[in-house]
């Protein structure tokens, strides 16, 4: 079957795609459809057409997208929206997914030309936010949204708002810290160095000037930058655990009462400089560590992707109700492209309705009256009646979040590499310290005294705080360029500990769309129109597949109709004899395919050919055989189990293969994983597998676009990103090593001061370089390391 | 060489200052959106009653 092409390809002046129909045609610009027309109409009204001229076809498609805004009008939810309010004027921050070139920050910063209420909009790029304020006596927050909705840039808006919550400033004011540690440190070293340099007889009055200001500069250091290690360390300590934080704060206390009683009593210089920089460094390691992503939220949950209210019907008058409200009894109504959110009845309409959300089978399903729809599904087609049976946590889906692997801490159990061993480290260095003090202890009270506190100051585990850090941080920023986002960098090291991958198929390791039917041979428009027909009967998914595949047709009048699971239809259809199925029922043999499923058609005794069925595997599905030999590999589908025999390949064994999944199953599933001891890492993408998930050790969301909806999760893959798995745990593993092999650098330079320390004899000069050298050290080999096993592993 | 301490004084009070302004642009927002700026700059003012083809 094909389609000859008539229409000259053009492509629309306002998103770039295929124009199909030359009907929508203004001032020489060809439009895709209507929305995109609409938008370049409101656009040139208002004189703003150079947005069309910083970026060619800046616009997103705008074909189907129908929304309703009046639930804006809601005093309830209004409030909930805005940031402030008073006698006139009005302030909000909305999230537009839309915002991605400049023509968006600049047609977006020129709402007060197409409506004077707005006084002011500005656009902040990385967070795709839009602040507006507007005076609210001439145009109200519905009018706004419209607006923003007509010229293409729907705002998202969902009362869990969680991404502007994410992006709240945090209190820790870490930069204010590193600012107020460098400003310190620089100063102290300054004032360090003519004491390094030695001071003649005549200029030995300046040394107790330097020595004395130096101690000044670092009780910012320690009392207000210094802080937090002290409050984790006494936290930790009470509920008798030792993390690296004790250490640090010991030595950060130790180098600061030895520099005053240095200074004070016995005129020396003190260890101020390596106090600074100790401080200085860490918090610049504790910068690093902290990757945001602004238009990325882990968190969101079905509230998220739930509409903020929906339409109830009471007297035969709609109004908007908040979700919240919504109780069991309600009639609401939902229109096109709309999304169910409570287990309800149908009532009046026809249902036709589309799970991919849920499940990320895009195939539109239909209900009939009385049938119960689950929460979830996005109607298409006309509008519908429905009456709630259960209110939205209760729902089905929505229940899942009930479940205790929802409301545990966010923080998985394992510990990172770097918790495990601070603990040994800790003891190991009050060992040694306690070691020298007593050996010195009956010769010499002073000198035990200095060699206790010098190896507390040159064992601080600066180098080992700051190596996961900077590791870490570089093995995300080449994830990120690999289009896979982390939560945050524990994520890498539960990686590499991961023994199990679970994963969902439908939407994760297939595209969602169902395009894969091809024909082999030729049909007549007669033929396919029996084939049609016979196959509209069916609703297996083969059978639906090729309907869609088909089109639209006129059906013809059925005499006899059987089909066979498993195998096919055999029909008759205005006097036509029909075999379409599988080569069994067709040849009464099993005709091999290659590699493909295979629907032969035969009409009247006559062999036309076969459809074969692509599965839309994702690119570079291929590459995921080998992993079933270093990890355990499971399946976890909601769907039937046709595709079984294609997927036995990359599971291994047909044990490991599980369909008919409901989600709270997954969850299940995992968790009895989890108390064999295996470590389980889940890839899903629908609110199906938002429970598998939560529960599992590391929950990977596969997305095709990262600012659609993505169940919570550790971290979120994008679709293109699929095929790099193998080469992403692999690289985890790698930077775990890194992270090993900087300890024993670290390990080595502390061996290097200890052996001064133990003596009593460290000078604040050997202090004072060692320190920096280490930690320069540990940050250049971390970050080389990483950036040269991406680019082994091709990542980069 | 007593100027020692009226030079380290000046020094401080002046490395104080630019400490202070780097807090007070901190808190009053001027770092929070280091981005849109760098774009921004690029978009051209044009007169209102004209407009651009």
């Amino acid at each position: 079957m094909k389609q000859t092409a008539t229409t000259e390809k053009t492509t629309c002046y306002h998103c770039g795609d295929d124009c199909l129909t030359p009907t929508y045609f203004v001032e020489e610009k060809q439009f895709c459809c209507q929305g995109c027309k609409s938008v370049y109409e409101v656009l040139s009204a208002s004189k703003l057409c150079s947005y069309y001229s910083y970026n060619d076809h800046p616009g997103a498609n705008r074909a189907n997208i129908n929304h309703r805004f009046d639930y804006l009008n809601e005093p309830d939810i209004v409030s909930e929206l805005i940031d402030y309010k008073d006698d006139n004027i009005t302030i909000i921050t909305l999230y537009i997914p839309q915002i991605h070139c400049s023509s968006c920050l600049w047609l977006l910063e020129q709402l007060n030309k197409m409506n004077p209420a707005i006084h002011y909009s500005r656009v902040d790029f990385l967070k795709k936010q839009l602040i507006v304020r507007f005076n609210h006596h001439q145009m109200n927050l519905q009018q706004l949204v419209e607006l923003l909705n007509n010229i293409g840039y729907e705002p998202a808006i969902s009362l869990q708002d969680i991404i502007k919550k994410q992006n709240a400033p945090e209190k820790d004011n870490l930069v204010q810290k590193i600012a107020v540690a460098g400003f310190c440190f620089g100063n102290v070293m300054l004032l360090s160095f003519p004491e390094y340099f030695g001071l003649s007889v005549y200029e030995q009055t300046f040394k107790h000037f330097f020595g004395w200001i130096n101690i000044l500069f670092s009780l910012p250091v320690v009392l207000y930058c210094g802080r937090g290690y002290f409050i984790s360390a006494w936290q930790n300590l009470r509920i008798k655990k030792l993390n690296i934080d004790f250490p640090l704060a010991l030595g950060i206390g130790v180098l600061f009462i030895r520099s005053i009683v240095d200074v004070a009593l016995i005129n020396d210089a003190g260890f101020t400089d390596t106090l600074c920089g100790l401080v200085f460094f860490l918090l610049i390691g504790k910068y690093v560590q902290k990757k945001t992503y602004y238009h990325i939220s882990f968190e969101r949950d079905y509230r998220s992707f739930f509409p903020v209210a929906v339409n109830v019907l009471t007297e035969d008058r709609e109004k908007p109700v908040p979700l919240a409200q919504l109780q069991t009894g309600h009639r609401i109504i939902i229109r096109h492209n709309e999304i169910i959110p409570a287990d309800a009845i149908l009532l009046k309409g026809q249902a036709m309705i589309d799970f991919s959300f849920v499940t990320g089978e895009s195939i539109v399903v239909n209900k009939t009256l009385g049938e119960i729809i689950y929460a979830g599904g996005r109607q298409t087609g006309e509008a519908i009646e429905l009456e709630v049976v259960k209110s939205v946590s209760q729902s089905y889906l929505t229940q899942l979040w009930n479940n205790e692997a929802f409301t545990r801490k966010t923080d998985k159990s394992a510990q990172t590499f770097n918790e495990k061993i601070s603990k040994y480290f800790t003891v190991a260095l009050l060992i040694i310290a306690f070691g020298a003090l007593l050996f010195w202890l009956p010769f010499d009270f002073r000198r035990g005294l200095a060699a206790f506190t010098a190896v507390l100051i040159v064992a601080c585990p600066c180098a080992l705080a700051l190596s996961t850090p900077f590791t870490m941080a570089a093995a995300l920023s080449i994830f990120d360029r690999n289009l896979f986002y982390l939560k945050n960098t524990r994520v890498v090291e539960h990686m590499a500990g991961i023994d199990t991958i679970v994963m969902d198929k439908t939407g994760t390791i297939t595209n969602g769309d169902a395009n894969g039917v091809e024909l082999n041979g030729e049909l007549t428009v007669r033929q396919q129109q029996l084939i049609y027909s016979a196959c509209v009967n069916s609703i297996h998914p083969l059978s639906r597949m090729i309907c869609e595949h088909l089109g639209e047709m006129q059906r013809m009048a059925v005499t006899s109709y059987s089909e066979f699971a498993g195998k096919g239809i055999v029909a008759t259809i205005n006097g036509h004899h029909l075999k379409i199925g599988s080569g069994n029922l067709v040849f009464g043999y099993f005709a091999a395919t290659s590699g493909l499923t295979a629907i032969h058609i035969l009409i009247d005794g006559r062999y036309l050919g076969y459809f074969s069925i692509k599965h839309n595997y994702r690119e570079g599905m291929e590459n995921l055989a080998g992993l079933n030999s270093i990890y355990d590999m499971y399946l976890l589908s909601g769907d039937q189990d046709h595709e079984r025999k294609d997927l036995l390949p990359f599971f291994g064994s047909p044990a490991n293969l599980h369909f008919n999944q409901s989600p709270q199953g997954k969850l299940d599933f995992i968790r009895s994983l989890q108390e064999k001891g295996k470590k389980v890492m889940m890839i899903g993408d629908g609110l199906n597998d938002s429970g598998a998930l939560k529960q599992s050790d590391l929950g990977i969301a596969v997305t095709d676009n990262v600012n659609n909806f993505s169940p919570g999760s550790d971290a979120i893959m994008d679709g293109r990103a699929f095929k790099k798995l193998p080469s992403f745990l692999r690289f985890s593993k790698d930077t775990v090593n890194v992270i090993h092999f900087s300890f024993l650098i670290s390990l080595t330079y502390n061996l290097v001061g200890l052996s001064y320390a133990v003596t009593g004899k460290l000078s604040p000069l050997i202090a004072a370089i060692l320190m920096p050298l280490s930690t320069v050290t540990i940050i250049s080999f971390t970050t080389l390391a990483t950036h040269f096993l991406a680019k082994k592993r091709n990542l980069l | 060489m007593s100027i020692i301490y009226f030079l380290i004084g000046c020094s401080m009070m002046l490395a104080l200052i630019f400490l202070g302004a780097f807090f007070w642009a901190q808190r009053s927002g001027q770092n929070d959106d280091l981005y849109t700026p760098s774009m921004r700059i690029l978009l051209d003012d044009e007169p209102d009653d004209e407009p651009k083809k």
